[in-house]
């Protein structure tokens, strides 16, 4: 099966420090990647380089073949990439209602590619209303944004990324600030909504736990660098990324021999 | 048969009460609601730019050229009607701010609320040191005809009234559509509009084309209903002016910058009259107590009633 997306020699510095350093991986189509590592190992800085936010210093990023790396996350986005963010970035002044509204004038509007064809035959109205009752936002629909609680924010953010009708969705760290009890059922909900589209979903996240239950391949990331790139319980059982990532003391192979 | 919202509703009463009051109102009344309802017409424009967090000190660019156009209509290209002339007024600022807004549509906040001004400022300059304009004298201006008809006593005051209720009613439906939700979702938020495929800098940029076009349109027709016009037209205290009603009225409905002007211009002139050496000492207080009181202006009683009903 061709690669949706393809990464060659991702690279970005900050001055003399490597946020990603040549990054190369292939994304299949209709597939759930999880994208893990400490803080600051660069998952979203890739996130950001593949959504157009940051501008790569060196290598490519290719989207069903067409490279995308000059293009402007607006573009990107039009192509069908779309994503979520860490710190949920809504309408605070709208409701929830009017959030995703304003997502599916955008998207039916359309200027050609990815977004712009999924309405057929529903008004604005029928696919928010969808959208809403997919999220479990019905009760909120009336509320403005700022008055929701952060784990709804968190549902109406991805829910407004998805609203627009991606092909690949790129979600940053959807269940961070989510109590532990709630971390599954938040995902339960998100995945099935998002899975149903048939969305390819990257996904950024810290516990261990939903990575290894929602994921079909983890990419693991340690200073910049991937240092595992596979299916989810190889990758996991991966004496560095047990060292790096999850924080186990298992002895590793000294960093230099990694290069 | 649908039934009429609410602000259409409103906005059909009023334009068949105000055309049916033409021809009874008192002569200073006639010329008082045409200057009020043309420059009602500017702060709607100004009220586009509002609700997307934008506020501009330089519609009174986009007044002058509208009023200078329509003059120079008359006298340069010997156009005699009132409708082409404000035609001309609409056309000649929207394709200023065409050109202008590929660098306004760049910035927000004070600098795209001082950008605006320098420019209208630049413009106020030029017209000031241009004698084949006028220079600080302006000209007059004086069609024969509006729409064909030989100009009667209410003739600009009838096209001010039908403008006016056309311009509201197109917002009314703009501020309803998709391109229309994305103003306040741009104030909100760019990143977010940008991340869902929309681009900002293109959207600010037609509002802010709009926003001209009936910044014009209200020039050419105050320029008509006094019948002079003069540089002051683009001075800074005439986008001050503007910026006061539409905060006076507020940003919730098209109807509240009309509400607002005629207020405005009965305050001002019952002041000037009564007390002409404090009138904007009046004026002053008026606005603190819509501030106070109302904080999001005139209308926001209108809408807090509503909601209590």
């Amino acid at each position: 099966m061709p690669a949706i997306l393809e990464v060659r020699g991702l690279t970005k510095t900050f001055g003399a420090v490597t946020a990603a350093g040549d990054i190369n991986l292939d994304v299949q189509e209709d597939t759930v990647v999880g994208l893990i590592g400490s803080n600051g190992a660069g998952k979203t800085t890739f996130v950001n380089l593949v959504t157009g936010y940051l501008k790569p210093t060196a290598g490519s990023i290719l989207y069903r073949g067409r490279d995308i790396t000059a293009l402007s996350p607006r573009q990107i986005t039009r192509m069908g990439i779309c994503r979520s963010f860490q710190i949920p970035q809504v309408f605070d002044t709208l409701t929830a209602y009017d959030n995703l509204l304003v997502g599916v004038g955008v998207a039916a509007r359309g200027d050609g590619a990815g977004a712009s064809t999924a309405f057929a035959g529903l008004s604005s109205e029928e696919v928010v209303q969808g959208m809403l009752r997919r999220f479990h936002l019905e009760p909120y629909s009336d509320a403005p944004a700022s008055a929701l609680p952060e784990g709804v924010r968190k549902l109406l953010d991805i829910a407004m990324a998805l609203v627009v009708k991606p092909q690949i969705l790129l979600l940053d760290e959807p269940t961070s600030g989510v109590s532990s009890d709630e971390k599954f059922a938040l995902m339960d909900l998100v995945l099935g909504a998002i899975r149903a589209e048939q969305v390819t979903v990257l996904f950024v996240e810290h516990d261990m736990e939903v990575v290894r239950r929602y994921t079909q391949r983890i990419v693991a990331f340690y200073e910049g660098r991937v240092i595992a790139d596979g299916p989810t319980a190889e990758v996991l059982s991966n004496p560095e990324v047990r060292r790096y990532v999850v924080g186990e003391e298992t002895p590793a192979r000294p960093r230099e021999e990694r290069c | 048969m649908r039934r009429l919202d609410r602000t259409t509703a409103v906005l059909a009463g009023a334009l068949l009460v105000l055309l049916a009051m033409g021809p009874v109102l008192p002569k200073w009344a006639v010329f008082l609601v045409t200057v009020a309802l043309a420059k009602a017409l500017v702060v709607l424009g100004l009220l586009v730019l509002m609700r997307a967090g934008l506020v501009s000190f330089g519609q009174g660019l986009y007044f002058a050229l509208g009023g200078y156009a329509a003059g120079m209509a008359a006298q340069a290209l010997g156009v005699g009607d009132a409708v082409p002339m404000l035609l001309l007024g609409t056309v000649v600022a929207a394709g200023a701010a065409g050109l202008l807004g590929l660098l306004l549509a760049r910035y927000r906040t004070i600098f795209f609320a001082m950008l605006s001004l320098a420019f209208s400022m630049i413009l106020y300059g030029l017209l000031v040191k241009s004698s084949a304009l006028g220079s600080t004298d302006g000209f007059n201006v004086a069609p024969r005809t509006v729409a064909g008809l030989a100009m009667g006593r209410g003739g600009i005051y009838a096209l001010a009234v039908v403008c006016s209720f056309a311009a509201a009613l197109g917002l009314h439906h703009l501020f309803g559509s998709h391109l229309g939700r994305l103003a306040p979702a741009i104030r909100d938020n760019e990143l977010r509009v940008e991340y869902m495929g929309a681009s900002v800098r293109n959207v600010v940029h037609l509002y802010l084309v709009l926003a001209a076009a009936l910044a014009g349109l209200g020039g050419g027709i105050t320029a008509l209903a006094v019948g002079h016009i003069d540089p002051e037209m683009a001075y800074w205290t005439t986008s001050g002016e503007f910026v006061f009603v539409a905060i006076f009225g507020g940003t919730g409905s098209p109807v509240a910058p009309f509400l607002a002007s005629l207020l405005y211009e009965l305050i001002r002139s019952y002041a000037y009259e009564y007390s002409p050496n404090t009138w904007q000492m009046v004026v002053g207080v008026s606005m603190l107590l819509v501030i106070l009181f109302l904080p999001g202006g005139l209308w926001s009683a209108f809408a807090r009633r509503r909601r209590a009903a």
